[in-house]
């Protein structure tokens, strides 16, 4: 056997908009005595997306494959066709061997429910049998770190603990082919890695692994190849660091400073769309998509809860030409925060200096009341940092040492 | 501790000896796979794109049947912990039904009760009606409510709304223990031919499920059928002999009461409890028109389960 997953001229078309206009019977009954010989087709004048288009891909046994693409590329469509969640409309895949998909941390997860019992009851659904439960149970609780909570409803569970206990129970998955999407955007640092190294030791004991990913640093060390996927095409193919310079070529697009938040596609799931604009000023209150290193510059968010009110705070967390969580501040953490209530406004926040080297940059915004967060927007501006000589020396830092730059004082002791 | 790229890096490959000794290197560099996984034979998936109309799998479902035990389970569980009177309300329920049914069909509007006290006789036409209402209702609701596991992961659709009726039996079961122990209160010795009360319950579910199971489907896609159903529910009790026996019908709309599937598993009941030969043609009857619904359920569920995850 040559290729454990085979894709042949995959597609997957969407009609816009079908998922917030329901349909209801009596339109469709209505509609089908009217024109009982257009009933089945689709309504006039449907406007479509595809998702995929003509895909071929082949996998071999073994392989661990990343897919990197912006939002809305359609990796996560890709990953959804091969493990059958939803269909392609033209096509054909062919998978040898059990199919995992991990699409979600603590999916099935009941929060009436124990830990224990969520244990079985997720296991059960990512596709695991009872006797295999069984067996790996003492080493999914040890992997969770959880054993004195085992007995607590989830819903007492921290975050955290809920984080953990839902990916040790997806780590023991022993399927043939494993896909994984971003399920490592949660978590903190600490066990995002534990999560990273489980995935590398499950890539490494022989599975097919096909691991979605913005944070390329996490691509470049699990994979050993890449594709790119963009408008539903796969338009590259080929080692990580190629495809993630590629990608990152193509992508270093910069947003001139300002940018409407409304319908904004890195919004997740479950945010209400409060926040409505963002937009970056230089050093001299200009609009600007790009900074010079070490420049000073402001990040102004504007909000509109409409009618009721709330006591604004704002996260704004920095991610690095890579993707990578690089630092996170926030309104309530400071000593001057501001707790007045207000329904409509800016918050406006400045950092001084950051000490970035070149590259393009994104931020994600997170609107809270103070308790939790509202609305969440991944990615929601993104702009350059232009080189400058910051040590007055005529040279630049090396940039492979990380994304920041620190002055630093050298002194030499001649000691001859 | 040089810079967080570089450290957490060195945290992951870990694993990966020290081969990029090199800072500048990418730690993907140097690193081969090449070591060869030679797979069994293993077994071949083929997902087809365009193709409209798929089979059952009963494979795949026979190879899912602890997941469909879990989610019964998990139904069954949530259930009885989250409502404060638990078991009690599963009791209650029928119970004060019966009692308001008797004091004002029995006593007031003195509807005949084909020889059986006529608490007795409505306690069974509700023994059925209930369940079958529970479960038609949880199982409609069944891919709605489990949104997010549709969206991501795959498992035989099917389970859903079938665990939600087997998790529905666990309230007949008790019902209908209540009925036994109702019994000898009203003066009716225990027979033998009560030990079908099983058999019937489970004819009762597969009615539950033959209905259910389309209306699952249909409820993803149509999302007016979810206002409907309660009402139609409603309609459908009052067409079914619950509180009146068949013999109220006039003899001529009698065979429009038969094409109801619950007539002859409420005719079957009550033929149990008060010793009567079964009422076989009836009950012949409900069997095929379950089988019927079955089969027109299950196409609309094959048909439409493709677009769930799209629609949901």
């Amino acid at each position: 056997m040559k290729s454990i997953i085979r894709v042949e001229q995959l597609s997957k078309r969407y009609r816009l908009g079908q998922r917030d206009n329901y349909y209801t019977l009596r339109d469709t009954l209505t509609a089908a005595i009217r024109l009982p010989r257009r009933a089945s087709t689709p309504r006039h004048g449907a406007q479509y997306m595809w998702a995929l288009r003509d895909v071929n891909l082949e996998v071999a046994p073994g392989a661990v494959l990343g897919l990197v693409g912006r939002n809305g590329a359609g990796k996560s469509t890709l990953l959804k066709v091969l493990a059958r969640i939803t269909a392609p409309t033209s096509g054909r895949v062919e998978l040898y061997g059990r199919v995992a998909s991990l699409l979600e941390v603590g999916t099935g997860f009941h929060q009436e429910l124990s830990g224990r019992e969520n244990i079985f009851l997720s296991g059960a659904i990512l596709g695991m049998r009872h006797a295999e439960i069984v067996r790996q149970f003492d080493e999914i609780v040890a992997f969770a770190e959880l054993d004195r909570f085992l007995d607590t409803p989830v819903k007492r569970y921290s975050s955290g603990m809920y984080v953990r206990l839902a990916f040790s129970v997806a780590a023991h998955l022993q399927p043939e082919i494993l896909l994984v999407d971003e399920v490592l955007a949660v978590g903190d640092a600490a066990f995002q890695k534990k999560c990273l190294g489980k995935i590398n030791e499950v890539a490494r004991g022989g599975r097919t692994v096909l691991f979605v990913s913005h944070n390329m640093t996490a691509i470049q060390s699990l994979c050993d190849s890449c594709i790119l996927i963009e408008g539903g095409q796969l338009i590259a193919h080929g080692p990580p660091a190629q495809i993630i310079d590629h990608y990152l070529a193509r992508h270093s697009d910069r947003d001139a400073g300002q940018r409407s938040l409304r319908g904004h596609s890195g919004r997740t799931r479950n945010s209400q769309a409060v926040m409505t604009e963002v937009a970056l000023r230089n050093e001299r209150e200009m609009l600007s998509g790009g900074v010079a290193m070490g420049e000073s510059f402001s990040i102004a968010v504007s909000f509109d809860c409409g009618t009721t009110s709330l006591t604004p705070s704002l996260g704004i967390a920095l991610r690095s030409p890579h993707g990578d969580p690089l630092l996170g501040v926030n309104n309530k953490w400071m000593r001057d925060f501001d707790d007045s209530r207000c329904r409509q406004g800016t918050i406006i926040c400045r950092l001084e200096r950051p000490p970035l080297m070149p590259g393009s940059y994104s931020i994600d915004l997170y609107l809270g009341d103070g308790m939790v967060d509202i609305d969440i927007i991944e990615g929601a501006l993104t702009f350059e940092v232009q080189p400058r000589d910051v040590f007055g020396s005529g040279k630049l830092p090396a940039p492979e040492f990380g994304p920041i730059y620190w002055p630093a004082t050298f002194t030499l002791r001649d000691e001859s | 501790m040089l810079s967080p790229l570089v450290d957490h890096n060195s945290v992951l490959m870990n694993r990966l000896e020290a081969e990029d000794a090199d800072f500048g290197s990418s730690p993907a560099q140097g690193r081969s796979r090449s070591e060869t996984v030679t797979l069994p034979m293993l077994p071949l998936l083929v997902i087809d794109g365009g193709r409209a109309w798929a089979r059952i799998d009963w494979h795949d479902l026979w190879g899912h049947r602890d997941l469909f035990y879990f989610l019964a389970w998990r139904d069954v569980k949530v259930r009885y912990k989250q409502t404060v009177l638990g078991v009690l309300w599963v009791v209650l329920q029928p119970l004060l039904t019966m009692a308001v049914f008797t004091l004002l069909f029995g006593r007031l509007a003195h509807l005949p009760s084909d020889g059986l006290p006529y608490a007795i006789f409505s306690y069974c036409g509700l023994l059925a009606w209930n369940f079958f209402n529970a479960a038609v209702g949880t199982s409609s609701n069944s891919l709605l409510v489990s949104s997010n596991l549709l969206t991501k992961v795959y498992f035989p659709r099917l389970l859903l709304p079938a665990a939600s009726v087997a998790a529905t039996l666990v309230d007949f079961l008790i019902a209908a223990l209540l009925l036994l122990g109702l019994l000898p209160w009203y003066g009716i010795a225990l027979r033998p031919k009560m030990l079908l009360l099983p058999a019937l319950g489970l004819i009762d579910a597969l009615a539950a499920l033959s209905v259910g199971l389309g209306l699952s489907a249909l409820m993803v896609k149509y999302r007016d059928v979810r206002y409907a159903l309660p009402f139609a529910l409603q309609l459908w009790m009052f067409l079914t002999p619950v509180i009146y026996p068949t013999s109220f019908v006039p003899s001529r709309f009698r065979w429009l009461l038969l094409l109801n599937p619950l007539t002859g598993i409420i005719q079957a009941f009550r033929a149990a409890i008060a010793g009567r030969p079964l009422p076989w043609l009836p009950l012949a009857l409900t069997v095929s028109t379950i089988a019927a619904l079955l089969v027109a359920s299950a196409s609309i569920f094959q048909r439409m389960e493709r677009e769930f995850a799209d629609l949901i």
